[in-house]
C-alpha cells in the first residue's frame, strides 16, 4: 500500500485540523485499535496477557503522562513513579474508606490525587529549570515513597506499608481473566491517549510547547507561565497516578511504597527518551521497547550465546545494552523511536522517486 | 502615507528610569506615542533602545516615571497583562518557539483570544473545535498577509534568518494588536529582505492602523518609514521630532548621525 498525501488535497481547514489528517494514518490507526480490542485477547496467551501487554499499556500511560510534562511543556521530572505511587495508594483508599465506590471513580480520583499532589511538586518550576527541577522532583519521589511507608494510615496499618488492591468489578460484572484486564486496561489507555492528542493539538499544547521553548516570548505573547506549568503538571501527574491505579489493581495487586521507587521513575524517563520526547506515540514506542528488550534479549541469550557467556555476563547483558541505546539516542537521535518512524514515512511519501 | 489619520496620544511615558544595579539603563525618559503612527527609537547599542520596549511590555518594571496606556496609568504589569491589552512585539533575537510549525507559532499569538478551557480542548467537543477552526481561518490570513504560506508546516527551526524574522512578525499580527513593538526587525537582513519587511510593516500600518513602536539601525529606513523618532544615547533621550527635525538637530548629529556604525 503507498503512504502518501498525494491526491488528499485539504480543502477547509476542518480537514486539515482532523485528529489524522492523513488517511493511511487514520486507516492504521482504526487497524491497530480493531486489532487491540477484538484480535488481541483470542491470539495471545494468560502469559502475553499479563506479562507483556497489561504492564505495556500501563507503562505506555505512564509515559504519556511523563511526555506531556517533559516532552511537551520542557519541565524535567524524576518522579513519576512516586506520582504512580500516590494514585495506587489513593485508588486504594477511596475504595477502602467509602462504601460502594465505583472502580473508575476511584481510579479517577486517585489520579486527581496524584494532580494535587504534582501541583504542589511543580510549584518550584516557577523558580528554578532544568537540573535543579530535576532535583526538586528528585526530592518528590523520595519524599512521597517515605510518607506511604512511614504514615500507616495510606496502606491500613499493614505491615511496610504493602496494599491488596481490591477486585475490580463494574456494573456486576468481574473484571478476573487476564482478557477482560487487559481490555479494560486498553479502553482507559485509549481514552487518555486520544485526550493527550486532543490537548497537544490544541491551544493548551501550544502553550506548553511555548513555555518549553522560549519562556519569555511565551509570556509576551499573553501566556500565563505559572498556570500553564503548573497545568502541565496536573495533566502529567494525573497520567502517572491513573497509570499506578492500574499497575495496583490490574497488574500487581499486590504492591508497596517501595515498588514505585526512583528506578521505576528512571525506565519510565528512558521510555521517553527511546520512543520520543514530545510524541505521544513515542511514548507507546518506547515503553513496548523498554517491556519487550529484556524479553528478547533473554530469548537471544538463552538460544545463541548460552554457551559462551558466564551467567553473571549474560544477566548485566541487559543492563548494557539499555545504557548503549540511552547513550545512542541522546547523542544521535534525541527525537527517538518516533522520529525515525516518521522518517521512514517521509522517504515513504516520496518514494520511489526520492526528489 | 496618506489616509492615516494620526490620533491621540495613546501610550505615554513620563520619567522612566531603569537600572540594573548599578547600570543605568534609562533614565528619566519622557516620550509619548500617538495612535496609528509609526514612532522610531534609534540610538546606538547600548542605548537602551531595547529596554525601553522591554519597559512598554511589562517585561522590565522600571524604578521611576509612569506609564499611562489607553488612558490607563498602571503600576505594575506583567507582559502577558500587556498582551491582553493589545500590545504584542516582536524580539531583536528572533525568539521563535523552535519546535513548533510555523503554523502552531503563528496559532499560539492567538491565545489571548481563545476561551476553551483544557478539559474542553481534550475532548474537542462544542466551542474548542469550532474555536480551532475559527481561529486558524484568521491565522490563514496573516501567513496570506505575510506571504508564507508555503512554509506553513515547515518547522521555523529550520527555515533561514530572514523567514524567522517574518514568521515572528506573523505571530505577533495574529494577536491583531493594536500596539506593536518591534526589535530591529530588519536586521541583518539583505536589502531585499529589508524592502519585504518595509512594505509589510507600512500595510500593517496603513491597512489595520496599527501604532507602530520600532527600534532599527539602518538610518534611510528609519527615515522613510516612521513619523516621528526618539533618539537615546547612554540611556538618556537626546533627540525627539520628526525625521527632519531629528535629522539636523545637532546633538543628535553629534552622538550618533556623525559617527559611523
Ligand atoms: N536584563 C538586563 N540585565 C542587566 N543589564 C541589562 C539588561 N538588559 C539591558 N541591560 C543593560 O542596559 C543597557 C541598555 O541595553 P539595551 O536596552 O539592550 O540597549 P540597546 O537595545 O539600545 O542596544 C546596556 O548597558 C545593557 O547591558
Ligand atoms: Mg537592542
Amino acid at each position: 500500500m503507498f503512504y502518501r498525501e498525494a491526491g488528499q488535497f485539504k480543502t477547509s481547514y476542518a480537514a486539515d485540523q482532523q485528529i489524522f489528517p492523513i488517511t493511511q494514518d487514520r486507516v492504521g490507526v482504526l487497524l491497530i485499535l480493531a486489532f487491540a480490542f477484538l484480535a488481541v485477547p483470542v491470539l495471545f496467551n494468560e502469559y502475553w496477557l499479563k506479562a507483556i501487554l497489561i504492564p505495556f499499556l500501563i507503562f505506555s500511560l505512564a509515559a504519556l503522562g511523563l511526555n506531556i510534562l517533559t516532552g511537551y511543556a520542557g519541565q524535567l521530572s524524576l518522579g513519576s513513579a512516586a506520582f504512580m505511587a500516590v494514585g495506587a495508594f489513593a485508588s486504594y483508599n477511596f475504595m477502602l474508606r467509602i462504601d460502594g465506590m465505583p472502580i473508575l471513580v476511584a481510579f479517577a480520583l486517585g489520579g486527581l490525587s496524584a494532580a494535587l499532589v504534582g501541583i504542589a511538586f511543580g510549584l518550584p518550576s516557577l523558580r528554578i529549570k532544568g537540573f535543579y527541577l530535576a532535583v526538586a522532583t528528585l526530592a518528590a519521589q523520595f519524599f512521597i515513597v517515605w510518607a506511604l511507608t512511614k504514615f500507616e494510615w495510606f496502606s491500613n496499618y499493614s505491615s511496610s506499608g504493602v496494599i491488596t488492591a481490591q477486585e475490580i468489578e463494574i456494573l456486576g460484572y468481574r473484571f478476573v481473566s487476564p482478557e477482560a484486564k487487559y481490555l479494560l486496561v486498553l479502553a482507559i489507555v485509549v481514552l487518555l491517549a486520544l485526550a493527550a492528542k486532543n490537548m497537544v493539538r490544541s491551544s493548551v499544547g501550544r502553550a506548553w510547547m511555548a513555555v518549553r521553548d522560549m519562556d519569555v516570548a511565551a509570556e509576551v505573547i499573553g501566556i500565563r507561565i505559572m498556570h500553564t506549568k503548573l497545568l502541565a503538571f496536573a495533566v502529567s501527574s494525573f497520567y502517572c497516578g491513573v497509570a499506578g491505579a492500574l499497575y495496583a489493581f490490574a497488574y500487581i495487586g499486590t504492591v508497596e511504597p517501595e515498588g514505585f521507587n526512583l528506578d521505576l521513575s528512571f525506565k519510565i524517563l528512558f521510555m521517553i527518551i527511546i520512543g520520543g520526547v514530545g510524541s505521544i506515540v513515542g511514548a507507546f514506542l518506547g515503553a513496548a521497547f523498554i517491556v519487550l528488550l529484556p524479553i528478547a534479549l533473554d530469548v537471544m541469550v538463552q538460544e545463541w550465546l548460552s554457551g559462551f557467556l558466564s551467567p553473571s555476563i549474560s544477566s548485566n547483558l541487559q543492563l548494557i545494552v539499555f545504557g548503549g541505546l540511552i547513550i545512542f539516542f541522546l547523542i544521535v537521535e534525541p527525537h527517538g523511536l518516533a522520529r525515525l518512524w516518521q522518517i521512514a514515512k517521509e522517504k515513504l511519501r516520496l518514494w520511489p522517486f526520492p526528489h | 502615507m496618506s489616509g492615516r489619520h494620526i490620533g491621540d496620544v495613546i501610550l505615554d511615558l513620563q520619567n522612566i528610569s531603569l537600572r540594573f544595579g548599578g547600570v543605568k539603563a534609562l533614565t528619566n525618559i519622557s516620550f509619548d506615542v500617538r495612535e496609528h503612527e509609526i514612532r522610531a527609537i534609534i540610538g546606538p547599542n547600548g542605548a537602551g533602545k531595547s529596554s525601553m520596549l522591554n519597559v512598554i511590555n511589562g517585561v522590565y518594571h522600571p524604578q521611576e516615571g509612569t506609564i499611562v496606556f489607553r488612558g490607563q496609568e498602571r503600576r505594575r504589569m506583567e507582559p502577558h497583562m500587556a498582551a491582553m491589552q493589545g500590545i504584542s512585539r516582536t524580539f531583536q533575537n528572533i525568539a521563535l518557539f523552535k519546535g513548533m510549525s510555523v503554523l502552531d507559532n503563528v496559532m499560539t499569538g492567538r491565545i489571548t483570544k481563545m476561551k476553551a478551557n483544557f478539559l474542553e480542548q481534550a475532548i474537542r467537543i462544542g466551542r474548542a473545535g469550532r474555536e480551532e477552526l475559527e481561529h486558524r481561518r484568521k491565522v490563514e490570513e496573516v501567513i496570506d498577509f505575510l506571504e508564507i504560506q508555503h512554509i506553513r508546516k515547515t518547522p521555523v527551526g529550520r527555515l533561514p534568518y530572514g523567514l524567522q524574522k517574518r514568521v515572528e512578525l506573523a505571530r505577533a499580527l495574529a494577536a491583531e494588536p493594536s500596539m506593536l513593538l518591534l526589535d530591529e526587525p530588519m536586521a541583518g537582513m539583505n536589502v531585499e529582505e529589508k524592502q519585504d519587511m518595509c512594505r509589510f510593516i507600512l500595510d500593517v500600518n496603513d491597512q489595520f492602523g496599527t501604532t507602530i513602536v520600532l527600534i532599527e539601525h539602518d538610518m534611510g529606513v528609519v527615515m522613510d518609514i516612521s513619523d516621528r523618532v526618539v533618539v537615546l544615547d547612554y540611556g538618556k533621550k537626546i533627540g525627539d521630532g520628526t525625521p527632519d527635525e531629528v535629522r539636523n538637530n545637532p546633538e543628535v548629529i553629534s552622538a550618533y548621525l556623525g559617527v559611523a556604525h
